[in-house]
């Protein structure tokens, strides 16, 4: 891939996740938004799943952008599921008055995956299990 | 203090309390004149004058009892509510606590004329006991304006306690915010940034929002729910707002204020109900605005 962005678009099995972790410029911002866009048409997927849980800021712009990989990902029949924002960003969010209403939202990961109709089982982590 | 020393201040003091009583009635009307009684009785001058004549016969009564330093002195009694009362509306006018001791200490020069004129011979004993009879009584105004300011900071302490808004936790990822009052800008930030808090902590995904106790719903009200209800869905949690009263349920239409998606039932006890078997099947995320 010729593109500058650092953050790869995981293919799950006709679903798709994008961890976005730490700060997104601008720039970075924009070839997300072309390769989270290609990869959809690509693969055909029916869920796309933007995992923010790792930015402590989400700014007009980044907002901006991910409201429109939504809209473009639902012309290309997918649905966007925006996943673990944390409460300072969404009053930030609220208060420049971008609710990203053509958004569905979950808690985490698995929620998101569970409305697509794909369960995550839940396993014990080491050190927690019995053996 | 030597017995010599004891008697000649009583006898200061009798003095003083003969010269309060005899002079009373000019006293009163000098002080009518000062600021302190001036600026709280501003309809009669006649008003002021009785408040004087008050206070100068509590002092008489107390100089007699010889006990001027004393603040439970029995003498300061029958005045005490009246000076509360001056001191808090002097208080209210916007002035320092020095201010009104200031003004207070005005109210000795009157009496420490009339004393100079009246009884040269005797002047320094009953002076000093004047003077500290004067010191006694800005003592006590002081000292009752400091506790109507105690009284106003524990007054507001509780109600700053009975605002804070609680986050319940009543299910398993269900938190419920029991809204009470008033739902200004101030109060309905710290309920958002609670509540997000709480979404986190319990990892909540309904939230319940009831305004029982919310005595009105106006369009500023209603924005600042939508606001917190927005900010939790982006947060992946969804919402519900109970305890719309018919009233209130009216008002919001009469308004013609728009809640857009969100889900409403009349009472907590329909939205735990709707809560619980969302809950149930819930493996959906929450749904933006189509």
């Amino acid at each position: 891939m010729t593109s500058s962005s650092t953050i790869p678009v995981l293919d799950l099995g006709g679903l798709l996740l994008v961890s976005i972790q730490g700060e997104l410029p601008d720039d970075a911002a924009v070839s997300l938004q072309k390769d989270v866009t290609a990869a959809v048409a690509n693969t055909g997927s029916r869920g796309l799943i933007i995992d923010i849980s790792a930015l402590d800021m989400v700014d007009s712009f980044l907002a901006r952008v991910l409201a429109e990989v939504a809209a473009s990902s639902r012309l290309l029949a997918a649905r966007t599921v925006l996943v673990g924002m944390r409460p300072a960003v969404a009053i930030t969010l609220v208060e420049l008055g971008l609710s990203l209403p053509g958004m569905d939202t979950a808690r985490t990961v698995t929620e998101a995956a569970a409305s697509f109709g794909v369960t995550i089982e839940q396993t014990d982590r080491p050190g927690r299990g019995t053996s | 203090m030597t017995d010599g020393a004891t008697g000649r201040a009583r006898a200061g003091a009798k003095t003083v309390a003969d010269l309060l009583r005899r002079r009373g009635e000019q006293i009163a009307q000098r002080w009518a004149d000062l600021p302190f009684f001036q600026a709280v009785f501003t309809v009669t001058r006649d008003e002021a004058v009785e408040a004087c004549h008050a206070v100068v016969d509590s002092l008489s009564a107390v100089a007699e009892s010889g006990r001027v330093d004393d603040l439970e002195a029995p003498g300061f009694q029958p005045i005490r509510e009246q000076l509360i009362a001056m001191t808090a509306s002097r208080a209210r006018s916007g002035l320092s606590t020095a201010q009104v001791d200031r003004e207070v200490g005005a109210l000795r020069e009157a009496a420490l004329e009339l004393l100079a004129a009246d009884a040269p011979e005797e002047a320094g004993e009953a002076r000093v006991q004047l003077v500290t009879l004067f010191a006694t009584l800005r003592v006590m105004v002081v000292d009752t304006m400091l506790q109507e300011n105690q009284e106003i900071v524990l007054r507001q302490r509780q109600q700053l306690l009975e605002m804070a808004t609680p986050v319940i936790k009543l299910w398993d990822r269900l938190v419920a915010v029991p809204l009470i009052g008033m739902l200004d800008s101030a109060r309905s930030q710290v309920v958002m940034e609670n509540l997000l808090e709480a979404i986190v902590e319990h990892k909540a995904t309904i939230v319940i929002l009831d305004i029982t106790g919310v005595s009105t719903v106006d369009s500023l009200v209603a924005h600042h729910l939508m606001k917190t209800v927005a900010s939790a869905r982006l947060m992946g949690a969804e919402c519900v707002i109970s305890g719309i009263r018919p009233a209130i349920a009216q008002t919001i239409v009469q308004l013609g204020l728009d809640l857009g998606p969100v889900t409403t039932r009349a009472s907590l006890a329909d939205a735990l109900e709707w809560a619980l078997e969302r809950r149930e099947g819930r493996d959906l995320p929450t749904r933006g605005n189509p």
